[in-house]
């Protein structure tokens, strides 16, 4: 068993890293501060391949791994979580599942201007009393004749006004059985945005992620070409639960990303700031916080890094995912409030960022399935 | 058209350096970089290619350590990368450097040679000039715009205050400033294909037409005497004086230190 990463991945750390620093971090503060989407970083992002780097190079892609692109979401997010689940929520929630699931001719139309960045990507599953709860989605999609008819909104949506192509997932029957019970079945539709009949609702103000495009789609019989379903007929529920299990590995590396930035920002702090005649970095109780924070970032790092190891070589991969994500995110939100401690008033000041760094990490311990949801998965994993 | 950009991976100046006995950089124990006028040379060279079509090759002398910096090279957009590394061409100064250089550029096909003005860690200027007379080539230094017309390149060599616009056919060699252009990144999948590539690896062999004379530590004409970290300056001296004091204090400085 090596731990140590090779020399392409190194490599591809040093360019995400490198315009991290250059392209992203400039812009960071006044990302959060408008809430204004970084679109020229989007631009600059689809220039140089980051919006398709586990996709195959047929199709537009950047031909990588998940381990790549689970690096570029971390080094992103190390400077700006906003970039960071942008890319996340374009590569895992809309490139992967087309990619997956999608027909030749699917992926030729979307799949291809998705990876080469010429469009953006989003995924439409949460609705106001659908959270954790998915089954309870009432968005429907009737057939009428060669096209779908779907109805209904969806909320929470990532990159929801700045996509072009969106992946929503609609009821398309519900079945009665033998006690008269009812289930929903779903089916996963690709739908562009200029489609007739879908628009925008409400944009969300948040804590966190400010920068992000988080929007309600509100569809009002809006016709999509039945060649437009994604995945058969009634699988939207495994295709969504699956295209998640990916899409919490972008997130756990989101997390990831969010305390790396925090840790590195405090160990630079601690150095400079003196109190009682010399740096608080002196301090055992600041050596002892930053040794527990440094070790689970650590340990984060190590299930995000496998979580995606398991994405490249596994058919499934839901308790990796799971753990990742689980353990990614609780550490984002804990070394960030440390860090905020760490740096004492300035801290709380907007100016040092960190408490922006804390506001974006506990958004992770929620979307993409909270951390109750991944417990859920894990131990029904174990009890199986 | 055929482009051969010669590339140096250099000491990166945000990490430390550390010396050999002999004075000469330890280069397997630092942080490195691509050199960066190396780096906007061979930028000039991939706009070219994006521009009229052409095949870059990128070489590199130094430790096996440097295949770094030509797969760096191949990530940004480069076809083909040479590797020159033997333990005789070790501790080269610029004259056995450029010998060496030579030695393996006659063994490719080329229209274009494009070098960096100068490294940052020897800071010489003189390595591309010299492969240009080592090989019989008009050499255009300082370029900081560079158009093919035809069979000629069209070069913008700066001067002080002013640019030359010299035109020169083909094989030439330019040497590059790093204002010369913003380099471009890698692309993921650039970094991917370039670990997939072969390097063509040389070693002392492989050199056309160099005598043993005129390589490695032996062949430099240039020996280092020593060699040290640089050294802090101090703090600096505070005074607070009137506009005129000042001015006459300035001046009293300058002359003391014979600037004027």
């Amino acid at each position: 068993m090596d731990f140590t990463l090779d020399k392409k991945h190194e490599m591809a750390r040093s360019l995400f890293r490198e315009f991290a620093e250059k392209e992203v971090k400039p812009l960071a503060i006044e990302v959060d501060e408008t809430e204004i989407f970084p679109r020229e970083t989007v631009t600059k992002m689809a220039k140089y391949g980051f919006l398709g780097i586990p996709v195959a190079k047929e199709y537009g892609g950047q031909g990588a791994d998940p381990l790549a692109y689970v690096m570029c979401v971390e080094e992103l997010s190390k400077v700006c979580a906003t970039t960071g689940v942008i890319v996340s929520a374009h590569t895992s929630l809309c490139a992967d599942p087309i990619a997956m699931y999608g027909t030749p001719e699917q992926k030729e139309k979307y799949l291809v201007p998705l990876a080469k960045g010429e469009k953006l990507g989003a995924f439409a599953l949460t609705e106001p009393n659908a959270g954790t709860d998915a089954q309870g989605a009432v968005t429907k999609a009737v057939l009428d004749g060669d096209e779908y008819v779907l109805n209904g909104s969806k909320i929470f949506i990532t990159n929801g006004k700045e996509a072009d192509i969106y992946v929503v997932i609609a009821c398309t029957e519900i079945k009665v059985d033998a006690k008269g019970r009812q289930k929903k079945i779903f089916s996963a539709f690709i739908v562009e945005k200029d489609t007739p009949g879908f628009g925008f609702g409400t944009k969300e103000k948040k804590m966190g992620i400010r920068g992000s495009s988080t929007y309600e789609l509100i569809f009002t019989d809006c016709r999509v070409p039945k060649e437009n379903m994604l995945g058969p007929a009634g699988k939207g529920f495994g295709i969504a639960m699956h295209t998640l299990d990916g899409g919490r590995i972008g997130i756990a590396a989101q997390a990831l990303g969010i305390a790396e930035g925090a840790l590195e920002r405090t160990i630079n702090y601690v150095k400079e700031r003196k109190q009682f005649g010399r740096s608080i970095g002196a301090f055992q109780n600041t050596q002892f916080e930053l040794a527990n924070m440094a070790t689970k970032v650590k340990a984060a790092q190590m299930l995000v890094y496998r979580a995606a190891m398991a994405k490249a070589t596994q058919k499934t991969y839901s308790e990796e995912a799971a753990m990742a994500k689980l353990f990614a995110a609780e550490v984002a939100m804990e070394v960030t409030t440390k860090a905020v401690q760490l740096h004492g008033g300035y801290g709380y000041t907007r100016e040092y960022e960190i408490e922006r760094m804390m506001r974006d990490a506990k958004i992770t311990e929620v979307y993409e399935g909270t951390s109750e949801v991944q417990r859920m998965v894990i131990s029904g994993a174990l009890l199986k | 058209m055929k482009i051969v950009v010669c590339i140096k991976q250099v000491p990166d100046t945000k990490g430390g350096v550390v010396f050999n006995p002999d004075g000469t950089l330890n280069r397997g124990a630092m942080l490195t970089i691509m050199n960066p006028d190396d780096k906007a040379g061979l930028e000039a060279a991939l706009r070219l290619k994006d521009k009229y079509g052409a095949e870059v090759t990128v070489v590199t002398m130094g430790l096996p350590k440097a295949d770094e910096v030509l797969r760096e090279a191949l990530a940004m957009g480069a076809d083909n990368a040479v590797l020159i590394t033997d333990r005789v061409l070790g501790g080269a100064d610029t004259w056995a450097t450029s010998q060496t250089i030579a030695g393996a550029l006659r063994k490719l096909e080329y229209d274009l040679i494009i070098t960096g003005r100068q490294a940052i860690d020897g800071d010489t200027a003189q390595v591309g000039p010299q492969i240009s007379e080592h090989l019989d080539l008009p050499v255009i230094s300082y370029a900081q715009k560079i158009e093919i017309d035809g069979d000629s390149v069209v070069v913008e060599r700066q001067f002080d205050d002013r640019y030359h616009v010299l035109k020169a056919k083909m094989p030439v060699l330019i040497t590059a400033l790093s204002e010369l252009n913003e380099p471009r990144y890698m692309t993921p999948g650039g970094i991917f294909d370039a670990y997939d590539k072969e390097v063509t690896v040389l070693s002392r062999a492989d050199l056309i037409d160099v005598d043993d004379s005129n390589i490695g530590l032996k062949g430099s004409p240039t020996q280092i005497a020593k060699a040290s970290d640089k050294v802090r300056k101090g703090a600096g001296e505070q005074v607070n004086l009137g506009a005129s004091e000042s001015v006459d204090y300035i001046i009293g400085k300058l002359k003391e230190t014979h600037i004027i």
